[in-house]
């Protein structure tokens, strides 16, 4: 039988990093940055939680020693600052530079799961500390407290309480951003510069400065998706390459999602059960077939894929000017 | 007006693109309550001077004074608060936004957007010039006037009182034409400041207060439009007095070279561009082709040269022997294939006749790299092809193995039309060969078209200037909406008949 | 001071062409400030001096001769992908999916090792592993190619996407064909009966694939800049338009163009598995596809430049390897360095296309 109430629950869970890599990769590309660091951003923005916290708690002694507020404060503000040095880097390199998007993109996440997998592999050698391996319980269980009753109210406790705060907050992050994007003045202006940054710059629109902000902060938001990923789904443990390529799929949950960070969170948890479909489907001995079934969302986004390329319609294309550097003297 | 104050002072504005001096210590007064022509020829250095006033380009040296404050412009956004406001020729629109939304885009103002209050306020502004926009329209859904209509409510919502327009007609029927000046001149007698960049002459006569000329990106001088005529402006803009004089040999043994019979064609969108299209051209005759650009002249001379798909008719080529060959529904090389030399100079140089970034002779190839079975290309003819079009045709250009980008438009445009008679064409088509020029380059290409109709090549010639049409066509074809509004021999033709045929089928009947 | 009244402290502006060898100056001025700043990183983490650690790093890389010969084999893999890319590159079609196309081809040459062996000679297999490989690989490659063509659908993208469902096929295969059940990994293949094995030339077991990638490499030179499918291409990746009117037709080109770039990257993943490495698995590739991407573009697409850009980083991977193991530090560190020497690269190249005039009016030249 199809397990749905435990199903949800895990899919939500994978679905989480992916909406805010997702979510962070849509406000990007809103801008006309297509950023294809942003795999090696969620894993720094990972690393950097772990960093914090694991000096926290080295410094700490004991998880009874820690202070509630900073256990979560330390990790959230070290993984914020990490992805949001990477998303400067790439401003720096794209905007100010106007270097190549694609190619700094994936520079960015050579260095980004280089970054994570160094940090992650030599941490405990580099600090001299002497333990075995990275395993931040405390942290872990600030970062993966549900909310309170969700253990008494069966089903719908099990489907909608029973997530730690960055996953309420993933949601919340998406329906702000579909606002901020559809009914604000800054929503407006930044559609504007990812669609036409010329004329953008000739009402008065300071591209730059909105390519920027844009990059910055979505790299931020795709950087929790990464410190989501170790606190809470890996239980503060890290290990190397696990993460795995959620980045990538957080691309492309972007186009699945017809650059609409609302459609994002039902669309991830789509896509977070996708990935885990394997486990729940009965393929009795024959365990090949559960790696199929890990293709599938790259199938359904490349078939939306097409699809929107088909239909053309233009409110569902990504930004026209997405990839390209703006020089306001180019003639 | 010598007690006015002026509304911008430009003085010593200096502005140069790679080796390009585009504005050359330029000294320039605008006035409010006034319409300033600014006139210059194409390359004059008119819009980069203003592109400097409106925050787009930022002068290399000189100083500008608003109200006779020295100010500094770094962006359309400092322009725009010192109220001055730009109307481009490639409109500033965002395509998948609507009209009120384009028009308050960057505008400061409350986080939440109400784009009701908005929509009411360009209501007003429409109702109290006469214009017709529909606020929540999306701009990719409007036709050309009315995108430049939502350009200029976009201005005055701004409250801009010194607006810039730069060859706002180019893209207007003359009716279209008409209101707009009439909007122009009701806002100069608002107060503001208005300048027009134009080329027109009879734009500036019949709109302008004053007129300022440039001439190669230097100022020539500026006088009151009363006390001047087209005559002396023409002399200042091109520096010594034009005869305006044409070659037109009379035909030699004109027969029939291509019938064009019955040619629809639609755009992607599904919008006729041209319908039932019938004509013939010949042999040893310039067939020149007039009307209000994006009528149709694109499509007729891509259909031809095979680069457009076409609902129905056809395309009949006829070749010396009186064998007829069908060329529409092939390809550009298919057509090559049954023998037809078809040479084609597109509107669009450096987009589609030319690439910007090969060189000289790597452009040469474009038509002939194909020849000889090697999988390799022969580099040996091209090179010496470029070097005979940079002879002949005196391009200046450092050599052959400078990419074309870098040359000048005339020199661009030499290139590409040496190259195109090189293949020794028996159907030329030209589309806007002149445009961009200087007088000189212009002459020269004028000169080579008609060498080309005594070799007895049927050109098809399509023009924007209709002076020129009127004295280098032997048959004028005037397309007005995709419609053959008729076809009358060049030789006598009146150039009123031809403007009220481009804009009314068939012309004007109520004389 | 009133601000009003200046003019921008320093603005842009586009300069002209710059003759090549200031041109490669810069970019060799970059490579060297990256090279400064690694050893500064380098010698953070561990301690060492400056100078040690690239002593340490080209002991790793030429230390011995068999370091040597495994660093030509990442030059020349690298290199290989680099060379795939590059023609779909010079076309403006972003072929990110070079990963996927290795493993296609790889995955067809194992498919043939493993089905097959039994079946023909191993000549006969030799050259059906040549050909299924290259076959799959141009048909990974063919598939986003026929769907820009037709409908111009984003490519980045698609290839991208098609790169995981490759993973996942391999991962599917590597079940299938596991040795021994259960074990998740398929082993050496035909380790006793080296069947469908390429031959070792000279005693060297890497010295065919290099031997290979050096001819591709001239090739691919000779076809980009003197064959007419070559100007094909840098015409269609200029202007669609000014292709069309000449009369090539340009969806034609996309395809083949791909099918080549595929078929290279098949070739690539034929030397991996039936060359050298003697199996398959998903990270056969080892992220060469997306490398590759960067090496391509770093060498302004020219084949022969490819050769030193491959070196540099193969150099890194191997020498930041080194320093890893003595100093006990994760692998990963590799990837830190050649993160900073691409940013830096990448960088670089602003102040070869502007320059930087500052105010005062005196124009000086950034770098």
């Amino acid at each position: 039988m199809f397990d749905i109430v435990s199903f949800i629950p895990r899919a939500v869970v994978q679905g989480i990093p992916l909406l805010f890599g997702s979510t962070g990769e849509t406000l990007t590309e809103k801008s006309g940055n297509l950023n294809l660091g942003i795999p090696g951003i969620m894993y720094v923005g990972g690393i950097c939680g772990v960093i914090g916290a694991f000096l926290y708690e080295q410094s700490a002694g004991s998880a009874d020693a820690m202070n509630g507020f900073l256990t979560i404060a330390i990790p959230m503000l070290a993984s914020l600052l990490g992805s949001l040095l990477m998303g400067l880097l790439y401003c720096f390199l794209t905007v100010t530079l106007r270097a190549n998007q694609n190619v700094t993109g994936l520079a960015m996440t050579t260095f980004g799961v280089g970054f994570g997998n160094f940090f992650g592999g030599s941490l405990i050698k580099l600090t001299g500390s002497e333990v075995p391996s990275i395993a931040l319980s405390a942290t872990s269980s600030a970062f993966s407290r549900s909310l309170p009753f969700a253990d008494n109210l069966g089903w719908f406790g099990a489907i909608f309480l029973d997530y730690g705060f960055l996953a309420y907050l993933a949601i919340i992050i998406a329906f702000v951003l579909s606002f901020i994007i559809n009914k604000t003045r800054v929503g407006l202006n930044l559609r504007a510069v990812g669609e036409n940054p010329n004329t953008a710059d000739a009402a008065g629109i300071n591209v730059n400065r909105y390519k920027y902000i844009a990059t910055c902060v979505g790299s931020m938001i795709a950087g929790l998706g990464g410190l989501y990923y170790v606190m809470d789904y890996a239980c503060g443990v890290w290990s190397n390459d696990a993460f795995g390529d959620r980045g990538w799929l957080a691309i492309a949950l972007v186009i699945f999602t017809v650059w609409r960070p609302n459609i994002g969170v039902l669309a991830s948890i789509l896509f977070g059960g996708m990935y885990i479909l394997y486990l729940f489907i009965p393929t009795g001995t024959n365990l090949c077939v559960k790696e199929l079934y890990k293709m599938i969302p790259y199938l359904v986004t490349i078939i939306v894929l097409v699809a929107v390329s088909i239909r053309q319609k233009k409110e569902n294309q990504g930004p026209a000017a997405l990839g390209l550097a703006y020089f306001r003297e180019d003639r | 007006m010598e007690n006015k104050i002026a509304a911008v002072k430009m003085r010593d504005i200096t502005k140069t693109f790679g080796a390009t001096v585009a504005n050359d210590k330029v000294w320039l007064d605008i006035y409010r309550g006034e319409i300033l022509a600014l006139l210059g020829e194409n390359g004059s250095g008119k819009t980069t001077l203003m592109n400097m006033l409106s925050g787009i380009y930022f002068p290399d040296e000189g100083h500008i004074y608003i109200d006779e404050k020295e100010v500094v412009i770094r962006s359309p956004k400092d322009a725009l608060k010192l109220g001055v406001g730009m109307i481009h020729q490639h409109f500033k629109l965002v395509d998948v936004l609507t009209a009120t939304e384009n028009i308050i885009l960057g505008l400061e103002g409350k986080g939440k957007l109400d784009l009701k209050s908005a929509a009411n306020k360009i209501r007003e502004i429409c109702d109290l010039y006469g214009f017709d926009v529909d606020p929540d329209q999306r701009i990719y859904e409007m036709s050309v006037s009315q995108k430049q209509t939502v350009e200029i409510v976009k201005v005055l919502y701004r409250g801009a009182d010194i607006l810039i327009l730069d060859e706002p007609t180019a893209v207007l029927t003359p009716q279209e034409t008409d209101k707009l000046f009439a909007v122009l001149r009701n806002m100069r007698d608002a107060g503001k400041a208005i300048v027009i960049i134009t080329h027109k002459m009879h734009e500036v006569e019949a709109l302008s207060d004053r007129v300022a000329v440039l001439r190669h990106g230097q100022f020539i001088g500026d006088m009151p439009t009363k006390d001047t005529n087209a005559q002396e402006m023409t002399n200042m803009m091109v520096g010594h007095p034009v005869v305006l004089n044409i070659d037109r040999p009379e035909p030699v043994d004109p027969k029939p070279r291509l019938v064009v019979k019955n040619l629809t064609v639609k755009n992607v969108d599904g919008i006729v561009k041209l319908d039932d299209v019938s004509f013939t051209a010949n042999s040893g005759e310039i067939l020149g082709i007039a009307g209000i650009s994006g009528c149709g002249q694109k499509e007729l001379l891509e259909s031809i040269a095979g680069l457009q798909p076409t609902e129905g008719g056809s395309v009949c080529y006829i070749n010396d022997d009186g064998e007829e060959e069908e060329l529409l529904g092939k390809n550009p090389l298919e057509i090559a294939d049954k023998g037809v030399t078809l040479s084609f100079v597109p509107e669009d140089r450096l987009g589609m006749g030319l690439v910007g970034n090969m060189d000289l002779s790597d452009n040469m190839m474009l038509r002939s790299f194909r020849s000889g079975h090697s999988i390799l290309t022969d580099r040996k003819n091209p090179r010496k092809l470029a070097q005979s079009v940079v002879d002949e045709l005196g391009v200046v250009t450092p050599g052959i193995t400078t990419p074309v980008r870098r040359l000048s438009g005339g020199n661009v445009q030499k290139v590409l039309v040496g190259r195109e008679i090189a293949s020794a064409p028996t159907v030329l088509l030209t589309a806007y060969a002149v445009r961009g020029l200087d007088i000189n380059s212009s002459y020269l290409i004028y000169d080579l078209i008609n060498k080309q109709k005594e070799k007895g090549v049927a050109v098809i010639y399509v023009g924007e200037d209709l002076d020129v049409l009127l004295e280098l066509a032997d048959r004028i074809l005037v397309l007005c909406g995709g419609k053959v509004s008729g076809i009358i021999p060049g030789r006598g033709a009146q150039k009123r008949d031809v403007g009220m045929m481009m804009t009314k089928l068939g012309g004007n009947d109520n004389e | 001071m009133n601000k009003q009244n200046q003019s921008p402290l320093v603005h842009i502006v586009k300069r002209g062409a710059l003759p090549w060898y200031t041109a490669w100056g810069i970019r060799g001025g970059a490579i060297l400030l990256a090279l400064i700043v690694c050893a500064i990183v380098t010698t953070v983490v561990t301690g060492d001096n400056p100078l040690q650690v690239y002593a340490t790093m080209f002991e790793g890389a030429f230390g011995t001769a068999r370091k040597s010969w495994t660093t030509m084999q990442s030059t020349a893999m690298l290199l290989g992908v680099s060379l795939a890319v590059t023609p779909a590159f010079r076309m403006r079609f972003w072929n990110i999916g070079g990963e996927g196309q290795v493993l296609a081809g790889g995955l067809a040459a194992a498919a043939c090792m493993i089905c097959l062996a039994d079946a023909v000679p191993n000549w006969l297999l030799i050259i059906l592993c040549v050909v299924t490989s290259i076959a799959a690989g141009a048909l990974w490659a063919a598939i986003p190619a026929f769907f820009k063509a037709k409908w111009n659908t984003n490519e980045t993208l698609f290839t991208l996407m098609m790169n995981y469902v490759a993973i996942q096929l391999v991962a599917f295969f590597v079940i299938v064909w596991e040795v021994p059940k259960g074990a998740g990994k398929i082993g050496i293949i035909n380790q006793s009966t080296e069947l469908g094995w390429l031959p070792v030339i000279g005693n060297q077991k890497y010295l065919l694939n290099i031997l290979v990638i050096a001819v591709l490499t001239v090739g691919m030179y000779i076809y980009l800049n003197y064959s007419k499918h070559g100007y094909e291409i840098a015409v269609v990746g200029e202007s669609e338009k000014t292709a069309r009117y000449v009369g090539i037709k340009v969806e034609r080109v996309i395809v083949r163009t791909m099918l080549l770039s595929g078929a290279i990257c098949g070739l690539v993943g034929l030397l991996l598995v039936s060359g050298t490495d003697h199996t398959v698995t998903t990270t056969i590739s080892a992220g060469r596809g997306f490398t590759a991407v960067m090496i391509s573009w770093l060498a302004k697409f020219n084949p022969l430049i490819m050769v030193f850009v491959s070196l540099l980083i193969a150099f890194l991977e191997k020498g930041a390897g080194e320093i890893s193991t003595q100093f006990g530090l994760n692998q990963s560190f590799s990837d830190i360095l050649t993160g900073i020497i691409l940013f830096f690269i990448i960088g670089c190249e602003f102040f070869i296309t502007y320059k930087l005039s500052f105010r005062k009016s005196e124009k000086k030249e950034a770098k």
